[in-house]
């Protein structure tokens, strides 16, 4: 196929010139485009940074917002905090132990064609849009009973589950074979050689896997939209109740015509972009240094 | 004792062919897990049905195309026409913006960039996509939109006014071209970092082949890297595809609203996704909830379509390739 390509008339010597001047261009363009998304991320980190940084303070995380204030007193999204925390928390306990078992289900004892078919539905579960899940979510739970921060919790499972199984049946599949075949020939059953031999190996990628997809859902907003939304401005733990996040205080604020709850806005925004910035940074630290673990060993 | 020993040590392999407990629980436990996500898709699609029957059932197909939204009680009526436009014109846009400069990226950390350079790049290039949706959005309505509508709109609609798609500039920023933008910023992560790996991926004797041959860098590029990763490139493009449709929230702060179909992407609008997520909580009537969730069946269908495809060109495309390069070893 490559040699249709190459018998183009692009190939004639005495255009030289005019050849190199292409390939200049190309290399220009390409240049071009990568300084471009660098700078779409500068200009959105800038400008979340610029906007939110008057804001942040000790307020925005102990105070609670007031509703139609008219007066100056100092208002926060301390509900908003403390419900992203538990939610995220939730959703983090349920999907992680169902996404490493479907992992090692898959990786360990699946045949081929089972391991290909739900391997084709974990990505088909990646790929239904967030909204999506939330009408889900809403019709499987939230009708006839309310909202509550267990519904958020679930939707939230639903978006981290195949990241997690995914990312475990990563760094599973790079176990060596011969490990297992060691411990199997030294009469270790197999359920103990998969716990205790294969799972800890690879605690490093399921670590960074868990991260990577924790630093996804905390910025979701869809999915809460539904089942965790209506909710007052006191603070609470309660997942038995609906809880504000951090994402859908940042939606309401943005769609206000205050310029005051814009400002507030940009601090969420600001400290979100903070840990999730921070999040994969740390993740992806953690993949390239389990990597090298795993390479030499 | 030595007989006692190797007596044993041959007794072994039998009890290690007992069924054991723990070996069938775990196999339980962990094919259990893996049947839940299976049921768990099933039940998102039948849920999603189940939602929509009574629009279904009020509407039938002719909802898919009927321009209408019109929630007041005694005139009800609904359909999801204008929101599949929105949604076809801002994802085949964003796709349209996006795809060169993801190519461009892509080729620039597979082949053009420094030594140096190709790690942190890459990492910059993928934090864009751990931003999330909502902050990109709030950035849109308040920093994009009135920056797009000041300097870009105007400008746009004077030079290429004759065009019908570059009418009068939006009156505060939110319009279809702001969603556009936004989604060409989310989608553009994804396919570049797809597209990176496939470059990555083709095998060094053919680029090598064709330098030889007297190739310019370009040359290789085109007659070499773009038809091997042809397949995944297709397969990178419809996931960003199917990426762009299905984004709300981004999409509902910037789009603006609105029930009608028009050519001007100054305007606004709205997409299926971004009109559940801005309609879902004011929804009164049975009926018109129902029918935000035929919207959401809508998607679903587009977005499980894109993504099958998706997945079938990849698993072809590594199957080929897989066999080509076993045969040359």
């Amino acid at each position: 196929m490559s040699a249709q390509g190459l018998s183009g008339p692009g190939l004639r010597l005495d255009r030289l010139p005019r050849r190199r001047a292409v390939n200049r261009l190309m290399e220009l363009l390409a240049w071009l485009a990568a300084a471009i998304a660098i700078a779409i991320l500068g200009i959105v980190v800038y400008s979340v940074a610029r906007k939110g940084w008057s804001e942040l303070n000790l307020n925005l995380i102990t105070k609670a917002p007031i509703p139609f204030s008219l007066t100056n007193a100092p208002q926060g999204l301390a509900n908003a905090f403390a419900g992203s925390l538990v939610i995220v928390g939730l959703a983090t306990a349920m999907a992680l132990p169902v996404g490493i078992l479907v992992a090692v289900y898959l990786n360990e004892f699946a045949p081929a064609a089972v391991r290909n078919g739900v391997g084709l539905i974990l990505d088909v579960l990646n790929g239904v849009p967030a909204i999506v899940v939330g009408i889900f979510v809403f019709g499987l739970l939230v009708v006839g009973h309310g909202q509550n921060g267990f519904d958020g919790a679930f939707a939230l499972a639903c978006l981290m589950l195949p990241l997690v199984a995914r990312a475990t049946m990563e760094v599973l599949a790079l176990v060596p074979n011969s490990l297992r075949e060691a411990s199997l020939g030294l009469g270790i059953p197999q359920w103990r050689t998969t716990l205790s031999i294969v799972l800890p190996q690879t605690v490093g990628g399921i670590v960074t896997g868990t991260v990577l997809a924790v630093a996804r859902v905390a910025g979701e907003t869809a999915p809460l939209l539904f089942t965790s939304s209506l909710v007052g401005t006191q603070t609470s733990w309660d997942p038995h109740h609906a809880l504000q996040s951090i994402p859908v205080a940042i939606f309401e604020l943005s769609e206000s015509p205050d310029p005051a709850d814009h400002a507030r806005a940009w601090a969420a925004a600001l400290v979100l972009l903070m840990f999730i910035l921070f999040a994969s940074l740390a993740g992806r630290w953690l993949a390239t240094r389990s990597r090298a673990k795993m390479a030499t060993r | 004792m030595t007989t006692l020993d190797l007596n044993e040590a041959t007794r072994r392999p039998f009890t290690g062919r007992r069924v054991r407990f723990g070996d069938v629980a775990l196999q339980v436990v962990a094919g259990t897990a893996a049947l839940a996500v299976t049921v768990l898709v099933g039940l998102i699609v039948w849920k999603v049905v189940d939602g929509a029957r009574l629009s279904i059932a009020t509407y039938g197909l002719h909802f898919v195309w009927r321009v209408a939204w019109n929630p007041v009680v005694g005139r009800e009526v609904y359909g999801a026409g204008s929101f599949l436009f929105g949604t076809a014109i801002t994802s085949l846009f964003a796709l349209a913006l996006a795809t060169p400069l993801a190519l461009g990226i892509a080729l620039f950390l597979s082949e053009l960039a420094p030594r140096g350079l190709r790690a942190p790049v890459t990492a910059l290039v993928e934090t864009l996509a751990a931003i999330p949706s909502v902050v990109i959005g709030l950035w849109g309505i308040l920093v994009l939109g009135p920056a797009l509508r000041t300097h870009i709109e105007g400008w746009l609609h004077s030079v290429f006014g004759f065009i019908p798609l570059f009418g009068d500039p939006s009156a505060a920023g939110a319009s279809i071209f702001t969603a556009i933008i936004v989604l060409t910023i989310m989608i553009l992560p994804i396919v570049s970092s797809i597209s990176r790996e496939l470059f990555l991926g083709v095998p060094h004797e053919l680029k090598e082949g064709a330098l030889a041959l007297g190739t310019t860098r370009w040359e290789m590029v085109r007659g070499v890297v773009f038809p091997y990763a042809r397949g995944g490139i297709a397969a990178a493009l419809i996931l960003g595809l199917g990426r762009a449709m299905g984004e709300a929230i981004a999409v509902t702060q910037v789009i603006g609203g609105g029930v009608f179909i028009h050519w001007s992407l100054f305007g606004q609008g709205d997409t299926l996704a971004s009109k559940i997520a801005s309609s879902y909580q004011g929804s009164t009537t049975n009926l018109s909830t129902s029918s935000l969730v035929y919207l959401g069946l809508i998607l679903l269908v587009f977005s499980l379509l894109a993504n099958v495809t998706a997945q079938w060109i990849v698993r072809r495309v590594a199957r080929r390739h897989g066999v080509t390069r076993g045969g040359h070893a």
